[in-house]
């Protein structure tokens, strides 16, 4: 005899195998980790210490970003501009630092760069209502235009006095692992925490889910989309800094088209294009499956070309996935 | 009581802090206040359960119904959600209602009727002096609306005035105690259940009676 309070107290997922595997990221970490094996036993390539480096170092940034887009896309939204924010960020910080600035002033300076297309996405979609695909595909073009005009369309490869530490920082490694990768660490673990346990997170998900009832409960809701623009555009910059430091040298093609891969992670991390859906560690994994199949085709021999073939696809098939879900349910 | 586009919704959500009032001041319990946002109405004690009942479906229950006044624990300088808590408070406010919903359960998955718990639940968190319900019974089967109706009495039984918004003529008269009818944007009858009738309701709904 099962009383009122029997049916209160049960929870929805019988075990923690049914809880797990109900979730998408599960299956996309199986999938990565299957490539993984896949790529070892086929190649000779695969499994060396270098490549293993590189892909590291490589998804990391994908990574970064993701876990800004995720944050944009959990709460109904979307940002084109991160590929854009990451040339402009890349270019503050050697334009300054080739002027002679030390790094621990340009660094923040060329966060604040980013945070500023985050702010005026933010105000544009939250204070006037516009569209997010709009407005951001307007920053999109406006934020690598000034970074154009910041650096007179030429190449950087001179960051002044602090040349070896922005070096350091984005291109050296600790313990054998990129530095690249201790900061998707630290950013995943922390964004994670956020999601989950603060009001800023539940908020997010609940702007995302339904946005009027968010508003009708009395969520700041304008406030919290400038602060998730302001999120994704951060992720953008410091990718921006990182990545001048891995490559040595800036050009204003840094980033592009970089925005499709990001939002292919997100999505296929379990973030939610109708939003109310979305977590930091998705994000991570689906970059970690992107990066390993570009791997995978370049070690196969096969052209890169395809790369965007496999990304297109991945977009439409996690959304139908997604569709198919919410039919069932 | 009103037709459509009378302004029921409107004066609802002016009550609720969503809209501030052009003109005209609020009162509870002869205490003029001013609400800002809906958050200022809730500390006075008002409570809305929207038409749409402003859900989120990807949320559980009970952070459906803790939204936006989250129970928070604080570890060292860290505040973080003390969920825990929040599935408590919602089973007892279920409990209560006499509901089967599952506090850790996602809204989406819900019935109508359980859906309708959680709004009511949200309502009750913080012992109000005044609930509205802005036409709880337009979208659900006749067995729910007889237990929203039956909801609407018990919170009656426990001091709380109720503010139903509603078309429907045998719920209005039902359960309320007082009328209050809408004729574009005009209050055209503000009186006792028992010294009216659905008839002259009707009537003062469509105009064909001026005021009463």
């Amino acid at each position: 005899m099962t009383t009122l309070d029997d049916v209160i107290a049960r929870s929805e997922h019988r075990s923690w195998i049914s809880r797990v595997s109900s979730r998408q990221l599960f299956w996309v970490f199986i999938a990565a980790v299957l490539a993984c094996l896949a790529l070892s036993i086929l190649t000779d390539s695969f499994a060396t210490e270098r490549n293993l480096f590189n892909v590291a170092r490589n998804f990391a940034f994908v990574g970064i970003i993701a876990i800004g887009m995720t944050t944009v896309i959990a709460s109904g939204g979307i940002d084109l501009s991160v590929g854009s924010t990451v040339v402009l960020s890349a270019m503050v910080i050697s334009v300054t630092m080739e002027g002679g600035m030390p790094f621990l002033l340009a660094f923040p300076l060329a966060l604040l760069a980013a945070l500023l297309v985050g702010v005026l996405n933010g105000v544009l979609v939250a204070y006037a209502g516009m569209p997010p695909f709009v407005v951001t595909l307007g920053t999109l073009s406006a934020a690598r235009s000034l970074a154009m005009v910041l650096s007179d369309n030429k190449m950087i490869w001179n960051f002044g006095p602090d040349h070896d530490l922005l070096i350091w920082v984005g291109g050296g490694s600790t313990l054998g692992i990129p530095h690249p990768l201790y900061v998707l660490a630290a950013l995943a673990l922390v964004m994670s925490l956020v999601f989950r346990w603060t009001r800023w997170g539940q908020h997010l998900l609940a702007i995302g889910s339904n946005e009027n009832a968010a508003i009708l409960t009395g969520i700041p809701v304008r406030r919290m989309k400038v602060s998730i623009y302001g999120v994704s555009a951060l992720t953008a910059g410091l990718a921006g800094v990182l990545m001048a430091g891995w490559l040595g040298s800036v050009t204003t093609n840094l980033g592009q088209g970089m925005e499709l891969t990001v939002i292919a992670a997100a999505v296929i991390g379990g973030a939610n294009l109708a939003g109310g859906e979305g977590n930091a560690l998705g994000a991570v994994v689906g970059a970690l499956l992107i990066e390993v199949i570009r791997n995978s085709l370049i070690l196969l021999g096969i052209s890169t070309f395809w790369q965007g073939m496999f990304i297109g696809t991945f977009i439409v098939v996690a959304v139908a996935f997604d569709r198919v879900r919410h039919f069932r349910s | 009581m009103g037709d459509n586009g009378a302004g029921k919704t409107t004066l609802v959500k002016i009550i609720a802090g969503n809209f501030p009032p052009s003109t005209g001041e609020i009162r509870v319990d002869d205490q003029p206040v001013t609400f800002h946002n809906p958050r200022d109405a809730q500390r006075h004690g008002i409570e809305v359960v929207y038409q749409d009942l402003a859900l989120c479906d990807n949320l559980s229950a009970a952070s459906n119904v803790f939204l936006g006044r989250e129970t928070m624990r604080s570890l060292g300088p860290l505040r973080y959600i003390d969920y825990a808590k929040m599935n408590r408070v919602a089973a007892e406010l279920f409990r209560q209602l006499k509901s089967e919903t599952r506090p850790r359960d996602l809204v989406r998955r819900m019935s109508g009727g359980q859906r309708q718990a959680v709004a009511i639940a949200r309502t009750l968190l913080s012992e109000p002096k005044i609930v509205i319900m802005d036409e709880p019974t337009a979208a659900i089967s006749v067995r729910q609306v007889a237990e929203v109706l039956d909801v609407i009495r018990r919170l009656r039984d426990h001091g709380i005035s109720v503010i139903l918004i509603s078309h429907r003529m045998p719920d209005v008269f039902g359960v309320s105690d007082k009328i209050a009818v809408l004729r574009r944007g005009e209050l055209v009858a503000s009186k006792r259940a028992d010294q009216s009738s659905p008839e002259e309701v009707t009537g003062l709904i469509t105009g064909a009676i001026e005021a009463a």
